[in-house]
């Protein structure tokens, strides 16, 4: 009895194996092909050896099967007398190399058109942070009143994580902001980080790479379809490595082209208003939008915290202090904690504002308040 | 008569030692594990101090007789000769093991010279890197850090002909000396074998005087530390470990100086001796790579 | 004239173990330490496993239920380091205690205190490690490969303990490796050529050189990162001129030769079961031992296969793929090998039969993925995901952790004098077969459609297979109670076991009396024909 279940298990499993094959299309269980050049030759390359490895398992696995049914001593089978067979052994050795040999010539040849330095259009640095991914496009004549730079964070809301809300489609792949690319055009991606290493990855563009501190990779994507592309994180990255996804935005060129110059007039207009004096009630308003998005995670809605990882900012600390110091931490983090830098994530108004924030909500009514241009002058050292 | 061929082989039938070596040991890393902490967090309060000191001491203890069980074991004659092929073979792959922790201080400082400084100055493939460092050139030693107010660099480097020349002469000339000092066992000659072995331990003393004041020189004038950036990091871990390792062997040359005071070792029984010189050699071994990659190669000017 | 004097001031000359707790801790028998190796390898497996059902219970459906992010990436971190450093190493290094020096014909391990010294500094030191969970800041959660600076700068302050948990796990495999060595090339029986002894003998000695060359290797980065970590030193920071990359070289240096020191020993092991229910000598004696030496030789230029994403030159990335891919060479020797020892056999099932059949089907289907994670182009896309989690996890638990059940099954009768519950023994099997595979088949698809490995949450399309993973998970994990209560249970019965136990079975330990006598070969063993199976 137990033999006749072995033997199920041991067909039923080979069957699994190479019936895998047949399900080359299912988005569910195997690699997607993507909409890159790129991705269709790993997508090639990744079928052809796995179906090769499937063959070198239906060949070792079926000589061993039918060796466990017929020679067994139950059937009366005598044991053979031997040991040694050296031309076997030669075979065997060689047959692999050949093998070993077909599956490496192509690899060679995708990972050299991968690493293919051609010119790009269009250069953008992603920066990881601890979670979540900056996007900057590089001008070529750079003009800080014009840079289209912007986080991109996690837009499944706690609810819906928590298991308190329904789980709406693209469930942890969303994000408050995409990269937006125009299609067929090679951009450059300059992949970097903040703080602990990341990786960008994009499944469609079949690009990963890891994002070190200090260091900039470079990547690059011809994307040939427009379309809403999602990945995540794939560096261990602390506590919420699952929770930063990245979505590239696909899009044809004049909606790009639209698109940029519609950031770029943002920009402008966000440098604009650096410049001029904001009345308390901007920068609260501004100031509590910005807390919720950037603070809230760890210094919760209402400020409160969670000590000790988390301290909290009402009516205790450096957030009733000196504003200096207040305007300081923001700025520049406190390292070794998880308390970042904001100052590189934040525009001067959103720092301003969330300060200045933090110091009138929750019972803290300091009554006082930064402007974006003071925090502008801190920062470009004025 | 194959009975015969099969020497007697000395298991003791229990032991204590090992339960308290491994409670020591623990001890000890444990209690420096809260200091560090402490240290780190600019806390003091904690009792790691009292942690190490207990643990340092049990564990001192143990050693102590341990290695004085098996000198004793070894007298009472209880050990063959295959017994002894065994400690020959543990010793030998010992210090192989302690090749391979330097090794990778080595093959650190090696990536680090030949491609990150590349790297992070805008060469080769993570070159766009240089974008992240604009004030950065590459360089080596490096005394400039491509974060400089991180990391502040060094205002020289140890040159290398002065002070490590002395040190190469000094260790090379040791190994020497504790050569002389076991052939004196082979001969016999105990008055030989003292003096030499003194004089061996003689140098290393010296050595580690003068890398004492090397570190301290550059601690002090060079502006040369740990914290100074990558070239420091690897300097003091490297000639720090090597001289961590001087200072063991120097304390085994003494215990065997104690134990040739008291007329241990015979021509053909001086197992500890040999243990002692080898891990000399080795060390000595260690320095000229040290005093070649790190030193002349690696440390700017010669000082001539 | 007696191999072993005994160092006891006693009258009676017995040479027995003493009685009582203090037998245990005082040792110097290389059964008792074996013993000791294989009781704490057990433990720590179970511990590591409920920390797996933990992730499991977590990943049985999208959201948090259980546990927090942060939690639950300690759980990974801590279920990687226990199962590698807890439970198959130790367990390897218990068979090797038990079995070396009956296989070669030896009275005891050649540094008998030394060896107990190496068994006891373990539980220190997975206290001190799993005691992290109760300190300040929780225990390690910057996985089981602990890249900087995650686990320097940013990782909490229990790392210092982590690093110093990781030293005296080098210190005691470094010596526990010593010993194994010297026992093999210095305490053979006389006249044992080593072309004569048994693969594990071979696989051992092998591993062991693996473990001396690379233990230390981890010693240093652990220690360049206590560095970075409290004297400012600049190892990882490219700030001060390091980089987080150098971390992962040093890292995998150590790394991938370990992965092979978790599956060596299981080669020796499963080479001694299969000729013995095959009723047929090993074919391809000697190609095993090269091929063994072959696999430890290319497994020190292979590391960077682990970094394939982490910015290395195409130059570099060329040549770490050529060199991985060639592993598959002689590890399909051994295969090849293993399959024609079968063929033509006359061969019957017994447990520890079951479990090595299942260890070379499963752990080739390990091998192939592995062969597809070496193909650099497709390594960006399997990289980090769950296809890598089901590749490492059929080579280590129907891999490693199967060979390691085929043993004791197979050599339980020996220490024990007892024959086990072959029914029961067969249930476990089967239990545990189809439970791994329901665990670990279906990651190889949530990995492909784009699953990473160390997320406590995951998009909805990879609920379904998370859920059967999860619910394998269970079935393979409550299995091992079974195995637990096989266990004992052959401990205390009186199923009186033969000598040599299994009807073909070859080698010197199965000449001695069944349970083996407390010092193995007091006079030297004649028939060393009987030596390798
Ligand atoms: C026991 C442990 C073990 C073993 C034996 C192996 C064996 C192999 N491993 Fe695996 N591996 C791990 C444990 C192990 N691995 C672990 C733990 C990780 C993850 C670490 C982490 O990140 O946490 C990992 C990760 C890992 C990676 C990195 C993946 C990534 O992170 O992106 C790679 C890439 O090359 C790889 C490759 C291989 C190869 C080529 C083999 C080869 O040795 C396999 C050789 C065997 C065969 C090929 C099958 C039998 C051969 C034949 C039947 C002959 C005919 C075959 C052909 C001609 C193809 N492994
Ligand atoms: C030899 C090593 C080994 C072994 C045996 C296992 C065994 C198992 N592993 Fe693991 N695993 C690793 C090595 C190993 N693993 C490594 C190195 C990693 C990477 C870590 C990292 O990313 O850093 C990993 C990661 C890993 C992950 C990915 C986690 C993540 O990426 O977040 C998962 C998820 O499913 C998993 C699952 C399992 C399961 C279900 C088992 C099962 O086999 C476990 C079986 C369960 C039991 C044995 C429990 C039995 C106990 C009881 C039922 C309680 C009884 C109680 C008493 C008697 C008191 N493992
Ligand atoms: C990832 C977690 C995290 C995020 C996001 C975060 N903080 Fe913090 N913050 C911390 C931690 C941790 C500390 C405590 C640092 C320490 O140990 O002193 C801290 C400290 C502070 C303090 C000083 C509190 C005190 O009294 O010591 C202020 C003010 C502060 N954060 C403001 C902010 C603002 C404003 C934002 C958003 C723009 C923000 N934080 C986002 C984690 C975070
Ligand atoms: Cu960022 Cu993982
Ligand atoms: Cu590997």
């Amino acid at each position: 009895m137990m033999k006749l279940m072995q033997l199920k298990w041991l067909i039923s499993f080979a069957l699994i194996t190479i019936s895998s094959a047949a399900f080359a299309g299912w988005d569910d269980i195997n690699l997607r092909e993507g909409v890159t050049q790129i991705s269709r030759e790993v997508y090639d390359l990744h079928m052809l050896i796995f179906i090769i490895c499937c063959l070198i398992g239906v060949v070792v696995f079926g000589v061993m099967i039918i060796s466990m049914l017929m020679h067994r001593k139950s059937l009366g089978h005598e044991p053979a007398d031997f040991q040694d067979n050296h031309q076997l052994e030669i075979l065997w050795t060689v047959i692999p190399i050949f093998i070993l040999v077909a599956m490496a010539i192509p690899a060679t040849t995708t990972l050299n058109a991968m690493y293919d330095a051609g010119d790009a259009e269009i250069d953008i640095e992603v920066r990881g942070y601890q979670w979540k991914w900056q996007y900057t496009y590089i001008d070529d004549d750079p003009n800080p009143a014009t840079q289209v730079k912007f986080m991109s964070n996690l837009l499944t809301p706690p609810d819906e994580i928590y298991n308190r809300a329904a789980k709406r489609e693209h469930y942890l792949l969303d994000v408050d902001n995409p990269l937006v690319i125009p299609t067929d055009t090679r951009i450059r991606f300059l992949i970097t980080a903040e703080d602990v290493i990341h990786a960008w990855w994009v499944p469609d563009f079949a690009v990963k790479k890891d994002a070190v501190p200090g260091f900039i990779h470079e990547s690059w994507a011809i994307a040939e379809e427009p379309g809403i592309y999602r990945g995540q994180c794939a560096e261990l990255c602390g506590k919420d490595h699952g929770f930063m996804p990245v979505v590239v935005h696909a899009v044809e060129r004049p909606e790009y082209d639209a698109w940029l110059a519609d950031q770029k007039q943002a920009a402008q207009q966000a440098w604009n208003e650096t410049g001029k004096t904001w009345t308390m009630d901007e920068l609260m308003t501004t100031g509590e939008e910005v807390y919720l998005r950037a603070c809230a995670a760890c210094h919760q809605v209402n400020g409160q915290g969670l000590p000790p990882a988390f301290p909290s900012l009402v009516g205790q600390g450096i957030a009733v202090g000196d504003i200096d110091a207040h305007i300081d931490i923001i700025l520049n983090g406190k390292p070794g904690t998880a308390m970042q830098a904001f100052a590189s994530q934040l525009s001067p108004s959103e720092i301003a504002a969330v300060t200045t924030y933090e110091r009138n909500a929750w019972g803290n009514n300091l009554g006082d308040s930064v402007q974006p241009k003071d925090i502008n002058s801190m920062l470009t050292g004025q | 008569m194959s009975e015969q061929s099969y020497e007697a082989y000395y298991v003791p039938h229990n032991s204590k030692l090992p339960i308290f070596a491994s409670l020591g040991i623990f001890l000890t890393v444990f209690g420096i594990g809260n200091i560090l902490n402490d240290m780190s967090a600019g806390t003091e309060h904690s009792a790691g101090m009292w942690v190490l000191l207990v643990g340092g001491l049990v564990l001192g203890f143990t050693l102590f007789y341990w290695f004085g069980t098996v000198i004793e074991e070894n007298h009472q004659k209880l050990y063959s000769d295959q017994m002894n092929r065994s400690y020959v073979w543990a010793m030998g792959w010992f210090i192989f093991s302690e090749v391979m922790f330097f090794m990778a201080f080595f093959g650190a400082l090696f990536y680090v010279r030949f491609w990150v400084v590349g790297w992070l100055g805008g060469e080769g493939d993570r070159g766009p890197s240089e974008l992240l460092w604009p004030g950065f050139t590459p360089e080596w030693p490096m005394m400039s850090n491509p974060e400089t107010d991180k990391f502040v660099g060094p205002a020289e480097v140890i040159p290398s002909l002065q002070l490590p020349l002395l040190n190469t002469a000094l260790l090379i000339t040791s190994s020497f000396t504790v050569t002389i000092a076991h052939h004196a066992i082979k001969e016999g000659n105990r008055k030989k074998l003292i003096n030499w072995l003194a004089a061996t331990i003689a140098l290393g003393l010296i050595f580690l005087v003068v890398q004492g004041y090397e570190y301290y020189h550059a601690y002090a004038d060079l502006g040369l530390t740990l914290a100074s950036g990558i070239y420091g990091t690897t300097f003091f871990m490297l000639t720090g470990f090597h001289g961590a390792h001087v200072t063991l062997g120097t304390f085994m040359l003494i215990v065997m100086l104690g134990r040739a005071l008291k007329g241990h070792f015979e021509a053909d029984d001086c197992f500890g001796f040999e243990a002692a010189s080898w891990y000399w050699h080795f060390v000595d071994v260690v320095w000229v790579g040290l005093f070649i990659f790190v030193y002349l190669l690696g440390g700017g000017p010669t000082g001539f | 004239m007696s191999a072993v004097i005994e160092h006891d001031h006693h009258e009676d000359h017995h040479h027995g173990p003493d009685k009582g707790l203090m037998r245990w801790v005082l040792t110097t028998n290389h059964k008792d330490i074996g013993t000791l190796y294989l009781w704490f390898s057990f433990i720590m497996f179970l511990t590591g496993g409920v920390f797996a059902l933990v992730i499991r219970a977590e990943l049985f459906q999208p959201g948090l239920q259980i546990v927090e992010p942060e939690f639950f990436i300690q759980m990974t971190t801590m279920h990687g380091l226990i199962m590698v450093f807890g439970a198959v190493m130790p367990a390897f290094v218990g068979l090797a205690n038990w079995l070396v020096p009956m296989m070669v014909g030896a009275p005891d391990m050649a540094l008998p205190r030394m060896n107990n010294f190496s068994f006891w500094i373990l539980p220190f030191a997975f206290s001190m490690l799993l005691a992290t969970f109760f300190m300040e800041g929780g225990a390690p959660n910057f996985g089981w490969t602990f890249y900087a600076p995650l686990s320097t700068e940013y990782a909490p302050p229990t790392v210092t303990f982590f690093i110093f948990g990781v030293h005296l796990m080098g210190a005691s495999s470094i010596m526990g490796s010593i010993n194994i060595i010297v026992t093999i090339l210095n305490m053979r029986a006389p006249g044992l050529k080593l072309m004569q002894m048994p693969l594990f003998v071979w696989t051992w000695l092998i591993t062991a050189y693996l473990l001396l060359a690379v233990m230390p290797v981890l010693a240093g980065v652990v220690t360049m990162m206590l560095m970075d970590i409290h004297f400012a030193t600049a190892f990882f920071d490219a700030g001060g001129g390091g980089d987080p990359v150098l971390f992962q070289h040093v890292f995998w240096f150590f790394g991938h030769p370990e992965v092979y020191i978790m599956i060596l020993p299981a080669f020796g092991i499963v080479s001694a079961i299969i000729p013995t229910f095959a009723r047929k000598r090993l074919f391809g004696y000697a190609s095993m031992v090269y091929a063994t030496s072959a696999i430890a030789f290319l497994s020190f230029i292979v590391w960077a296969h682990h970094m394939f994403t982490a910015g290395i030159p195409i130059t570099g990335e060329l040549y770490f793929m050529y060199a991985t891919m060639l592993i598959a060479i002689p590890t399909g020797v051994k295969v090849f090998n293993w399959v024609a020892t079968m063929w033509k056999g006359s061969m019957t099932f017994e447990t520890p039969m079951l479990f090595s059949v299942a260890f070379v089907i499963l752990f080739t289907i390990g091998g192939l993925s592995g062969l597809m994670l070496a193909i650099v182009p497709a390594d960006f896309q399997y990289h980090d995901t769950y296809f890598v989690v089901a590749h490492f996890h059929y080579v280590l638990v129907p891999g490693a952790v199967f060979s390691i059940m085929a043993a004791v099954y197979y050599w339980l009768p020996k220490w024990t004098g007892n024959m086990y519950n072959e029914a029961l023994g067969k249930t476990h099997f089967w239990l545990s077969f189809v439970g791994v595979n329901i665990t670990f088949f279906p990651q190889h698809f949530t990995g492909l459609a784009g699953m990473p490995r160390r997320i406590p949450d995951y998009a909805l399309q990879f609920a379904d297979y998370n859920m059967i993973s999860s619910c394998g998970a269970f079935l393979f994990g409550f299995s091992q109670i079974l195995f637990l209560f096989i266990i004992l249970q052959t401990i205390q019965d009186d199923k009186k076991a033969t000598n040599q136990v299994w009807e073909s079975a070859h080698g010197l330990e199965w000449t001695l009396p069944s349970p083996a006598p407390y010092h193995s070969f007091s006079t030297p063993p004649k028939n060393l024909q009987e030596a390798h199976g």
